[in-house]
């Protein structure tokens, strides 16, 4: 394409003269600075020199376009970070936040003039391995092998938590930075944990022991999000991984023969779901509920436990008494468990970009290390109430809500004792038989080992998939 | 100017009106359709751009579908449950409503208050399915919070520790469902019968009475005859809608695009939309769409055929 190709040759050329600039005496940043003011004409990137504390030459007094995805966890974090960013490097930032991600944006990026940084979620969402494919996504490898802004002696990489960097992989390159680390369990009340004298469970049989008590107590004891198994999904599967450890998780993400079927861990993890039904401790009518309904009763006192990441906190804030006092709970363990109490299912999500033919892309690369900076990464903490992929990221002193600093301490104690299973994205239609099957089982229409059987034939229509020959781990 | 070519002149006017509409259609409804039935034939994933021809195999794929099976399957109950239903209740409110009154022997009209009732018959029509999506999922809610559920606990009959899960029951989804389509379409077709009803001449009504017609006669005698041609339409109208039903499906029933509980309130649509956009099976997808197509088209037909009679002038 005549187009690109003429623009590439503007951007080596910039480049060129940027690099030139590096070199000669630094009166010449005046004239690199004329260079990327006639730039503005033709819409080339402002280049400033590259120095330590600068990687990718962000130009002082530049521009800066960001679009992010206004869902759950709205968009002041952003707003904050722009105000930060700004008055760092002296740019003037545009801000968009939106759910219409596609529409709003599919126009620029086919019109060449994307934004710098995007924040890609969302329904709408461009999907990003159409992006990858059309070129338009930066190579991000040179955010990760930067400077940390907390410690120049780090490299951005080392400072994130585990499958940040796998997940970001397209086609081998990294392009995307999931940004917002979540963290997998039953939440409950701290409050009406305290009032009734009831100390948070580690084993399952414990669990079941706080939920009968609850019963007693004119309250259920197990709410979930039954119109969507995904979440009761999510007990099942951690309570296989951390009684059959994590060969038991690859089993099932690596579609074998035995992953379901003649795996003990599978049957006792289903079976202990399933005693939670029989003996009547699940909230009534929670099998229905939309993940809000089930959430609310549950922020009303109407069960004790919930199954859910740790988005929860935010997603529910509007309908949370003040002094609830929200705590996260790992997954309780089944008897003879692999894992430990601590073990968590822990996943990235958020996909934030630069686009490769965005205006300025140095600004946008360095405002993806400045989120990977502690000093941002608690902003979000505290504004969107979630975790971010930056290890240890929150600092210590700031006051977070304290769901967020449940699920902050509880991945601490985790340390590296965090899986988490590939299945869901590699085969949506499995995982759609298998949250089929948790339905019928949690509506006591089927026995725990039916649940077996669906779910292994779920695997093995799956491991008939053309991608299953690419989707392996190890 | 002669006669022809003073048409001809007036033909060309009018086609000249007719090119930019005839152009959008053929552009955004034919050739989409023309589209689909070639994607029918590959096994295109819908996010790239290549895809292989993979001839039949999709079709062949669908026969043995046995959750495309099921949602053609409740699809067909509801193709003949919800024009029924709905036309037998409107059409007895709309008598009722218009010719329903006793009255003394001259005068035709409906039953006390009847102009209230055209009012609020309407009311259900004037939501948009969305918004009966989110009132029904209240009415329905599977806990005692819902309307039925707690107003049955109130009356005793069901215990509060097992509220019915309406939604997540298979043997009642289907019929809960049905329930919200009939409810929203009695009142718009009760006004178009009632508009139907008031054209027939009432002199034809008063004969009718003179003769010593009862309600009943008078109805299967006259009113049903003469409203023949919006009764027909009224169920290509609605068989229409029981082929789709993808709104209440997708947002009132579990899983991702509805369907739920484990496939027992599927229908053609909500299969279609999780193999097009969830599963990645876009031509898969495509080969549902053509036999949608295909068999909206026979059931419009026959439905035409089988109801059609002899036009009765007035």
């Amino acid at each position: 394409m005549g187009s690109t190709g003429e623009g590439l040759g503007r951007r080596d050329l910039i480049k060129r003269s940027a690099a030139l600039g590096l070199i000669t005496v630094p009166t010449m940043s005046f004239l690199s600075a004329c260079a990327s003011g006639g730039e503005e004409s033709t819409k080339g990137p402002d280049k400033g020199a590259v120095t330590k504390e600068n990687p990718f030459g962000v130009a002082k007094g530049g521009k800066l376009d960001v679009v992010v995805f206004k869902g759950g966890f709205g968009d002041d974090y952003a707003k904050a970070w722009e105000a930060a960013f700004d008055k760092k490097w002296g740019t003037t930032s545009s801000h968009l936040g939106t759910q219409e991600i596609t529409a709003k944006l599919q126009p620029r990026f086919n019109g060449g003039n994307p934004p710098d940084v995007v924040d890609d979620s969302g329904a709408q969402q461009i999907k990003l391995d159409v992006l990858a494919k059309g070129d338009q996504l930066a190579d991000l490898t040179a955010v990760l092998d930067a400077p940390s802004l907390d410690d120049p002696t780090k490299k951005v990489r080392d400072t994130l938590v585990e499958g940040a960097y796998e997940q970001g992989l397209q086609g081998g390159k990294f392009v995307v930075l999931k940004y917002v680390y979540a963290v997998f369990g039953f939440w409950y009340s701290g409050k009406l944990f305290k009032e009734k004298g009831w100390a948070p469970p580690k084993t399952w049989d414990e669990f079941l022991a706080v939920c009968t008590k609850a019963k007693e107590a004119g309250i259920g004891g197990l709410a979930h999000q039954g119109k969507f198994p995904y979440y009761i999904n999510v007990v099942i599967m951690d309570l296989i991984a951390k009684k059959g450890g994590l060969e038991a998780m690859k089993a099932i993400d690596n579609l074998e023969p035995n992953a379901f079927e003649g795996n003990p861990a599978a049957l006792a993890a289903v079976e202990a779901v399933y005693e939670v039904v029989e003996k009547g401790l699940l909230m009534p009518g929670t099998n229905g509920l939309t993940h809000t309904e089930s959430q609310t009763a549950w922020n009303q006192y109407k069960a004790a436990f919930i199954p859910s990441g740790s988005w929860l906190e935010n997603e529910q804030l509007k309908q949370t008494p003040e002094d609830f006092d929200m705590k996260f709970l790992p997954m309780p363990l089944l008897a003879d468990s692999k894992l430990p109490f601590e073990a968590i299912r822990a996943g990235v999500d958020e996909p934030f970009i630069v686009p490769e033919k965005a205006a300025n892309k140095a600004a946008g690369m360095e405002f993806l290390r400045s989120m990977l900076s502690r000093e941002w990464s608690t902003i979000f903490a505290q504004q969107a109430n979630s975790l971010t992929v930056v290890k240890d990221g929150v600092d210590p002193g700031v006051k977070l809500r304290p769901g967020t600093q449940s699920a902050v301490e509880a991945l601490k104690a985790a340390g590296s004792n965090t899986f988490s299973y590939r299945y869901p994205d590699w085969y949506s239609e499995m995982d759609t038989e298998i949250q089929n099957a948790s339905n019928e089982l949690m509506a006591q229409r089927i026995q725990p080992k039916e649940w077996i059987k669906r779910a292994q034939a779920a695997v093995d229509k799956a491991a008939k998939d053309p991608n299953a020959k690419n989707n392996k781990r190890s | 100017m002669s006669h022809v070519a003073q048409s001809k002149g007036r033909a060309g006017f009018i086609a000249g009106f007719l090119v930019a509409p005839l152009a959008l259609y053929l552009t955004f409804v034919i050739w989409p359709y023309v589209q689909t039935f070639g994607y029918s034939f590959t096994n295109w994933s819908g996010q790239s751009p290549t895809f292989d021809f993979v001839g039949l195999d999709n079709y062949a794929s669908l026969l043995k579908d046995e959750v495309f099976r099921g949602a053609l399957g409740h699809n067909l109950l509801l193709l003949v449950f919800v024009p029924v239903i709905t036309i037998l209740l409107a059409l007895f409110f709309a008598f009722m409503v218009n010719a329903g009154g006793r009255s003394g022997a001259g005068g035709v009209r409906g039953v006390g208050g009847s102009r209230v009732y055209k009012i609020v018959y309407f009311f259900p029509q004037v939501l948009s399915l969305a918004i009966l999506a989110v009132l029904f999922g209240a009415i329905y809610r599977s806990d005692e919070g819902g309307l039925l559920n707690g107003f049955l606990t109130q009356l005793g009959l069901i215990d509060a520790e097992h509220p019915v899960e309406w939604l997540n029951e298979p043997d009642l989804v289907l019929w809960c469902l049905l329930f919200v389509v009939v409810w929203h379409g009695v009142g718009f077709y009760l006004v178009l019968f009632s508009a139907a009803m008031q054209s027939v001449p009432k002199d034809i009504y008063e004969a009718a009475l003179l003769d010593g017609a009862g309600r009943a006669q008078t109805f299967f005698r006259v009113t049903l005859p003469l409203l023949w041609d919006s009764v027909q339409t009224s169920a290509v109208y609605l068989g229409i809608a029981a082929m789709d039903m993808f709104v209440l499906v997708s947002t009132m029933t579990s899983q991702q695009f509805g369907g739920g509980p484990d496939h027992h309130s599927e229908v053609m649509s909500t299969v279609l939309m999780r193999n097009f956009l969830y599963f990645g099976k876009s031509g898969y997808a495509c080969a549902m769409g053509v036999v949608m197509l295909a068999l909206t088209m026979i059931l419009s037909i026959i439905t035409l055929r089988a109801t059609r009679r002899e036009r009765i002038e007035f």
